[in-house]
């Protein structure tokens, strides 16, 4: 009897009827817990166990995130803190911002960071304009091969930035064929079209490469509107300029957000357009560190031209987020 | 305002998909176009909202001939099964769109956008956004943007079936209302339903295969269907394969007294008789078989009934004491309820 009695009288969590109650649920799942945690010090209660279930959760995912991290670490941070701490010691030695007040009084480095920060919003706004207006056409004219273009926006993509750089010289350059018709039909002893090595030849050069970066996202974005919308707003009244700019636009604000700030990064940071077009005339940053580190062997001064153009870039492209966000994208 | 199709034929990629229809839906009218899927019923539709250029013939709205106009120019309302509303504008920003469009000022917008949420009953959603709605407001949104315009024609395209059968028949009656307080605005109405057709619809287009099959009163064609066809797409039906005789017709042994038409007696042609007019138990016309398989409905009983090989339905108020599975049963009608339709004519192809 005094063996049954306990039996009877215990509370057994297996089978206490669960009315559909919190209560039981959690009485069992503690009980389950303390189970696998062999009823060691510090699973007693149910909090307890939960907690150091999601520790242990939240360990595994540290581990899980440690190698990216790690990778990122070792491939990109550290040459980033050693271009940072590069461009604190000067050639004469010790640790200075001197490196900072020499670039920052040089004129070429003034002249350099203006033309980085107005040519490549500008660039962008062009390849914005332009890539929207050459989606919509690819997208709602129906023309023959409407398709193989779209095809070949995506082939153009993977196309270097100079292989554009050398076709518009071909065209536009001081011995291109612009100027070389010009010649031969005025006799003149040189073509008109020198705009090439001109801050505007470098930009023309980064709205015609960089515009099918701005449509990619586009057409997706509009492969994907739904046309009945587009006839509704026709059947509406509503002509093709109201429709773009109430229907089309809205939806397409996001992927014009996306390809924008890729192409104002991408613009900031350009190299091989501006080394093959504006060449002598026009300086950006990336051009700037390229002259100071290979040229002139100053390695302070291009870390320094390298931490003003990492930060220009990591600002404008933070502003171009707010803004676009603010727009509704 | 009138809609007329005239000869009006649709090709895609030479596949023709409307085929030379004819048919004008008189001004205040409600003609449903009725037909199964794929049959060119959305391509009419669109073909008057001139979203498809016919290959050939002409599209008419009162006198004026669109069919070379642009859609924004047509002045139409249109209203799809998917609504189409636009998801960044709010419910009040859509209902305008068409008046911003045709720049009404902006005390008339204000006045319109507000009567055409009045009338379906979504003036409290005004400021609220698409996405913010059940499907059967954004319908109601989608019918007062249309409407907004005060079009004198409104195309509907199968505007109920995303909706659940419950709202579906409220939308139904809302529909007939929104049509008596609007009774100029002539209405095309595609469905493939025919519920829909016989409850709001004063002629019905039965449409097949890219070709119109009848056009007519719903209780013309659900009386005296011209065709198997529409006899079994408008309302279910009976039909039994008979030859034609001098008093009527003979379905095997059984001689059936029903009016013959001037058909010629000999011939092969389809009895169309309506389940619910087949009654139980001995009478004129009398046919037996062996129940074949019984449902219960709640209200009826549908009995199947194997008449010398041919399936027999009968719709009867519920039985007290219904017969059971392989019982011999007789079922009769009445010889005004029976209809006599011309054997081979369309039906059979299927
Ligand atoms: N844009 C199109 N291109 C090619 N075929 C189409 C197109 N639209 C419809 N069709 C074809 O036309 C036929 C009729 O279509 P539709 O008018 O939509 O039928 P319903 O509305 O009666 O279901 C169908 O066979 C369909 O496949
Ligand atoms: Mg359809």
């Amino acid at each position: 009897m005094s063996a049954e009695s306990p039996l009877r009288t215990a509370p057994d969590p297996a089978r206490v009827p669960a009315p559909a109650g919190r209560g039981p649920a959690s009485g069992r799942e503690a009980v389950l817990a303390a189970a696998t945690d062999g009823g060691g010090a510090g699973a007693g209660t149910p909090a307890e166990a939960v907690r150091g279930r999601a520790a242990r959760a939240g360990a595994r995912r540290l581990l899980w995130a440690l190698p990216p991290v790690a990778l990122l670490a070792v491939f990109f941070l550290y040459p980033l803190v050693l271009v940072g701490r590069q461009s604190l010691q000067p050639d004469t030695g010790g640790t200075s911002l001197r490196p900072y007040a020499d670039v920052f009084a040089s004129a070429g480095f003034r002249e350099a960071l203006w033309t980085t920060v107005w040519l490549a919003p500008a660039a962008t706004a062009g390849c914005l304009v332009l890539g929207f207006l050459l989606a919509l056409v690819i997208a709602f004219v129906p023309f023959p091969g409407a398709k193989a273009v779209a095809r070949f926006v995506d082939v153009f993509l993977s196309f270097p930035s100079f292989l554009v750089t050398l076709a518009l010289l071909f065209v536009y350059g001081q011995v291109g064929m612009a100027n070389g018709l010009w010649t031969d039909l005025t006799g003149a002893a040189e073509g008109p079209f020198r705009f090439l090595t001109t801050p505007w030849g470098v930009l023309l050069a980064e709205i015609t490469y960089f515009t099918p970066f701005v449509m990619r996202p586009l057409l997706a974005a509009f492969a994907q509107l739904d046309t009945a919308q587009l006839e509704a707003a026709s059947s509406l009244g509503a002509r093709a300029p109201r429709i773009v700019r109430r229907i089309i636009l809205p939806e397409a604000l996001p992927a014009l957000a996306a390809g924008g700030s890729l192409v104002l990064v991408l613009c900031l940071n350009e190299f091989g357009i501006v080394l093959f077009t504006g060449a002598k005339g026009v300086t950006t940053l990336p051009m700037l560190i390229y002259s100071k580190a290979i040229l002139e062997s100053d390695y302070p001064g291009a870390c320094v031209v390298a931490v003003v153009n990492v930060l220009l870039s990591v600002g404008l492209y933070g502003l171009y987020r707010v803004v676009s966000r603010r727009a509704g994208a | 305002m009138s809609i007329r199709f005239d000869s009006v034929t649709v090709a895609y990629d030479g596949n023709v998909v409307l085929d030379s229809l004819d048919l004008t839906v008189a001004p205040g009218e409600v003609m449903a176009l009725l037909g199964p899927s794929g049959s060119g019923k959305t391509t009419a539709l669109r073909a008057v909202a001139g979203f498809v250029r016919p290959a050939s013939g002409r599209v008419l709205l009162g006198e004026r001939d669109v069919t070379d106009l642009p859609p924004h120019r047509r002045g139409i309302g249109m209203v799809v099964q998917q609504y189409a509303l636009f998801p960044h504008m709010r419910v009040e920003d859509n209902v305008a769109f068409g008046l911003k469009a045709r720049r009404a000022t902006r005390a008339e917008i204000r006045q319109r956008v507000a009567d055409a949420l009045e009338m379906t009953g979504m003036a409290a959603y005004a400021r609220r956004y698409p996405r913010e709605l059940s499907g059967g407001q954004q319908q109601r949104v989608a019918i007062a943007r249309a409407l907004a315009v005060r079009p004198a024609v409104l195309l509907l395209d199968e505007p109920l079936s995303a909706l659940d059968a419950r709202l579906r028949s409220g939308m139904l009656g809302e529909l007939a209302r929104l049509h008596r307080e609007l009774p100029e605005v002539s209405i095309l109405y595609v469905t493939h339903d025919q519920i829909e057709a016989l409850t709001l619809a004063d002629r019905i287009a039965v449409m097949d295969k890219a070709r119109l099959r009848a056009c007519g009163t719903p209780r013309e064609l659900y009386r005296a269907p011209a065709d198997e066809f529409t006899a079994s797409f408008v309302g279910n039906a009976n039909l039994l394969p008979v030859t034609v005789t001098a008093g009527g017709a003979a379905l095997g042994s059984a001689e059936l007294q029903v009016d013959t038409a001037g058909a010629v007696a000999g011939a092969r042609a389809t009895l169309c008789v309506r389940p619910h007019l087949v009654g139980l138990g001995d009478g004129p016309n009398r046919l037996t078989g062996t129940v074949s398989e019984i449902q219960w409905r709640g209200s009826t009983h549908r009995l199947y009934v194997d008449v010398a090989g041919h399936p027999v339905m009968a719709d009867l108020r519920e039985l007290r004491n219904p017969p059971a599975h392989g019982d011999e049963v007789s079922l009769h009608f009445a010889p005004e309820d029976a209809v006599l339709l011309a054997a081979g004519v369309g039906g059979d192809e299927r």
